[in-house]
C-alpha cells in the first residue's frame, strides 16, 4: 500500500521527483517498465516542470501504454502533484478460495504420472483413469481440481489453421515461382535458370477466444473450466480469453502467467463479478463492440462455456448471436447442463442462441473437453 | 540532414493548425515530446479520430517527405525493407551470357554485379532510413495491429538503431533518425517490446468546440451554422451505445453530404437522406432511426445556439 503522499515530496531533485511519482503510480497498481521512468525524466526536461499539465501529459505519455490505466494515473497525478491528500487506496481484494493448492502436490503428480505410465488406453491420450475421464466436474474436490490440470494440459491439440498471407518456400510446383531462389542457383548454371523454385502460401493457426460465463450458476464448473482455459492459454498463441456475467472482462494477460496459482489468483481479482448474475446478451455486446467487430472475432473459432441462463433480454441475445456468427469462423458452445438426462435447451438464452450454434457440446468433464479439442483441430 | 525541434507545446499546437489539424493538447504534448526526445510516437484510439492525419499534417507542417508503410497481413521484408529486383537481376545474368561477357569474368564478379545496390527495391522502412532529403522524413507505420506479430519483430531492431543490414551490400545507418509515428486501431495489442520504445497516446474523438473546428477547416463551404447543429447531433450519437459510434471523418462526410444536397438548416429529413454518410451498420441506422429525432435536434438547436 502506498505511503500518504506527503512522504514522497520531501525529496526536491526532478529525478528523484520522477522516480518517486513512478514509485507511487506502481503502488498503485500500473505496471511501469524501469526504462519509462528515464524517459519520463527526459520529457520533464524537454517539456519543463511549471505548467500543471506539461508535467501530467509528459507523465501520460511517457508512462502509461494501455488507456485502462488512464483513471489510475488521473487519480495518482492529483495525489500526488497536487497532493489533494485524498486517498482511496484499494485494499488487495481477498484471493478467492479455490486456488489452494495442496501440499501434496507433489505425491499427487507422482500419483498421476503413475497411473498414466499403467494407462494404455489409446483412445484418449491424457487419460488416466475411467472414473476420472467421465466425472462431473461439479463434483470434483480441490485436489482432484489441481491433479487433472495436468491432464488439461495434455489437451494440447486445440487450434485449427487457415491459409496466411505468408508465403513460404515449398518443393511442390506452385503458381508462385520463388525468383530469389532462382536467380541464386542460376549462377552455378551461367545465369541460366534451369531448376525452378516456388513459393506457396502458408498457414496459421486460427484465432480461438474462449468466452466463460461465471454467473452463480456456473459456479461448480467455473473454477474447473478456468483451469483449462489458463492450460489453452499458456499453451498456444492467439488464445483470448473473458468471462462473462454481469459484465465483460479480459483474462487473457492474468491468465497467460505460467504458474497456475498465480494466474488463477490475477484473474479472480481482476473479475469484479466473479458468481454474480448473468446478462450474457449484454457482455457479448460488449465483446462484439470492443473486440469481436475491430478484429479479434474475425475468422475466428468462438467458445462460449455457458449452461445459457440468461436474464436479460434474450432479443438481445438473438442479435449479438447473429453479429457473433456472421464475423466468426465457427461458434462452439459448451453446456455442461447438456450431459443431464433429459436436458432440453430451454433456457431463454440458449433457446435464443441455439440457431447461431456450430457446434453444441457438453462441457462437464474432461472426456467432454477432449471433444472440444477435436472440433478444434478440425 | 537536421531533425526539427520545436519550442514548446503551443508552437507544436500553433504549426499543426496551420496546416489544418487541431490537435488536443495532450496530442500536441506527445508530439512535442517525440520530436524532443526522437522517440517514436504509438497512437491509439477508436477508427477515425484522426490517427494517420497526425503524420500526414506533421510531414507538411516540417516540410518533409512522408513516407507510408500501409500494414497488413502477411507483411514480410521484402514489402517493408527491400527487395532484389529479380526480372532486372535474370535480364542482366542472360545479357552477360549473350554477350559472351560471363565466360570471361569470374563468378564473384558477376555476382557483385547482380547484388548492386542499382537492383535494389528500397521499401519504406529502408527509404526513411536512407531518406537525402534535407530533413528527416515523417515515417508512418499505419495501422500496425493489421501486421502479423513477426513483422513487429523487425520493427524493434530498427526502431531502436535506425539501421538496416543488407548481407549482400552492408549496412544503412540513418544520419538523423526518421520521426516515426505508429498507428493502432487496437484490434490486438501490439507487444510490449515496441510500445516500450514508444511514446504512447491515446486518441480520443474530439470534442464539440474542436470538432466544429475541424469541420471548419476540412469542409469550408458548409454553412457555420450547419455545422455546429452536425457537431452536436454527432456528439449525441457518440452517447447512444451504436456499433460504431461515428468518428471524425465521418462527421466531415456528413457535413460535405449535406452541404452537397443543399441543406442550411438540419432537419429530420436531411439526416434521414444522409445517413449513411455517418453511421455505416444498418442496426446502428435502425437504432438512430427509432429515437425521437426530434428530440435530438432540438438539443442540438439549443446546443448550437
Amino acid at each position: 500500500m502506498p505511503a500518504p503522499a506527503d512522504l514522497y515530496k520531501i525529496s526536491t531533485t526532478p529525478e528523484l521527483l520522477a522516480q518517486s511519482f513512478v514509485t507511487y503510480l506502481r503502488a498503485m497498481g500500473i505496471n511501469v517498465p524501469i526504462a519509462a521512468t528515464v524517459v519520463f525524466h527526459e520529457a520533464l526536461g524537454a517539456i519543463g516542470v511549471q505548467e500543471r499539465n506539461n508535467v501530467y501529459w509528459a507523465g501520460r505519455t511517457t508512462l502509461l501504454s494501455q488507456p485502462s490505466d488512464i483513471p489510475t494515473y488521473d487519480e495518482a497525478f492529483r495525489t500526488f502533484w497536487e497532493g489533494s491528500m485524498k486517498l482511496e487506496i484499494k485494499e488487495d481484494t481477498p484471493t478467492k478460495e479455490f486456488i489452494q493448492v495442496g501440499n501434496e502436490e507433489v505425491e499427487l503428480e507422482e500419483n498421476s504420472e503413475d497411473r498414466m505410465a499403467q494407462d494404455n488406453v489409446i483412445s484418449l491420450k491424457y487419460s488416466p483413469s475411467e472414473i476420472l475421464k467421465n466425472k462431473d466436474f461439479a463434483l470434483y474436490s480441490e485436489e482432484e481440481l489441481n491433479e487433472v490440470y495436468d491432464l488439461m494440459k495434455s489437451i494440447e491439440s486445440i487450434g485449427g489453421t487457415r491459409q496466411s498471407r505468408r508465403k513460404i518456400t515449398t518443393s511442390k510446383q506452385s503458381v508462385h515461382p520463388n525468383l530469389k531462389k532462382m536467380v541464386r542457383s542460376s549462377f552455378k548454371t551461367g545465369g541460366e535458370p534451369i531448376k525452378r523454385h516456388f513459393i506457396q502460401h502458408g498457414e496459421k493457426t486460427r484465432n480461438v477466444v474462449f468466452l466463460l460465463d461465471i454467473s452463480g450458476s456456473m459456479d461448480s464448473y467455473a473454477r474447473a473450466l478456468l483451469r483449462f482455459i489458463q492450460a489453452a492459454v499458456i499453451g498456444r498463441r492467439r488464445v483470448e480469453a473473458f468471462t462473462l456475467g454481469t459484465r465483460l472482462t479480459r483474462v487473457t494477460k492474468e491468465l497467460s502467467n505460467r504458474d497456475l496459482d498465480v494466474a488463477l489468483s490475477r484473474a479472480s481479482q481482476s473479475i469484479p463479478d466473479w458468481s454474480g448474475g448473468t446478462r450474457i446478451g449484454d457482455s457479448l455486446a460488449n465483446f462484439v463492440n470492443n473486440w469481436g467487430q475491430r478484429g479479434m472475432g474475425r475468422g475466428s473459432t468462438i467458445v462460449i462455456l455457458s449452461d445459457g441462463w440468461d436474464r436479460g433480454d434474450s432479443e438481445i441475445m438473438t442479435e449479438q448471436m447473429g453479429r457473433l456468427s456472421r464475423l466468426s469462423h465457427q461458434i462452439i458452445w459448451m453446456n455442461p447442463l447438456k450431459a443431464s438426462p433429459g436436458y432440453e435447451p430451454l433456457a431463454q438464452g440458449m433457446a435464443a442462441a441455439i440457431p447461431f450454434i456450430d457446434h453444441f457440446i457438453e462441457g462437464h468433464s474432461l472426456e467432454s473437453l477432449s471433444d472440444l479439442a477435436e472440433l478444434l483441430t478440425e | 540532414m537536421e531533425l526539427f525541434v520545436p519550442k514548446d507545446v503551443g508552437q507544436v499546437q500553433a504549426g499543426l493548425k496551420d496546416h489544418g489539424y487541431f490537435a488536443s493538447e495532450g496530442l500536441a504534448s506527445a508530439i512535442f515530446l517525440s520530436l524532443t526526445l526522437k522517440r517514436p510516437l504509438f497512437l491509439e484510439g477508436e477508427p477515425g479520430v484522426g490517427k494517420t492525419e497526425v503524420a500526414k499534417v506533421l510531414s507538411s507542417w516540417l516540410q518533409t517527405e512522408l513516407i507510408r508503410l500501409q500494414c497488413y497481413e502477411g507483411l514480410d521484408a521484402s514489402q517493408a525493407m527491400y527487395e532484389w529486383d529479380y526480372s532486372r537481376q535474370l535480364l542482366h545474368l542472360r545479357a552477360s551470357e549473350a554477350s559472351g561477357r560471363a565466360t570471361e569474368i569470374d563468378e564473384k564478379t558477376l555476382e557483385d554485379e547482380l547484388y548492386d545496390e542499382r537492383f535494389l527495391v528500397k521499401r519504406p522502412l529502408l527509404q526513411a532510413i536512407d531518406s537525402q532529403g534535407r530533413t528527416s522524413p515523417v515515417l508512418l507505420i499505419d495501422e500496425i495491429d493489421r501486421a502479423d506479430d513477426e513483422f513487429e519483430a523487425f520493427l524493434l531492431e530498427i526502431l531502436s538503431d535506425y539501421s538496416i543490414t543488407i548481407p549482400e551490400i552492408g549496412s544503412f545507418t540513418a544520419s538523423v533518425p526518421p520521426i516515426v509515428v505508429i498507428t493502432s486501431n487496437r484490434t490486438r495489442d501490439v507487444h510490449d517490446a515496441l510500445k516500450r520504445r514508444c511514446l504512447y497516446h491515446w486518441v480520443e474523438h474530439p470534442g464539440y468546440e474542436r470538432e466544429i473546428e475541424i469541420i471548419k477547416t476540412k469542409a469550408p463551404d458548409v454553412a457555420p451554422k450547419l455545422v455546429k447543429q452536425i457537431a452536436a447531433v454527432v456528439e449525441q450519437m457518440r452517447e447512444m451505445s451504436l456499433y460504431k459510434p461515428p468518428g471524425v471523418s465521418e462527421s466531415i462526410d456528413w457535413a460535405l453530404a449535406l452541404d452537397r444536397l443543399g441543406s442550411r438548416n438540419l432537419n429530420e429529413e436531411a439526416i434521414l437522406s444522409t445517413i449513411g454518410a455517418l453511421l455505416k451498420y444498418h442496426e446502428d441506422q435502425q437504432k438512430v432511426k427509432g429515437k425521437d429525432l426530434n428530440q435530438v435536434l432540438q438539443n442540438a438547436y439549443a446546443r448550437a445556439g
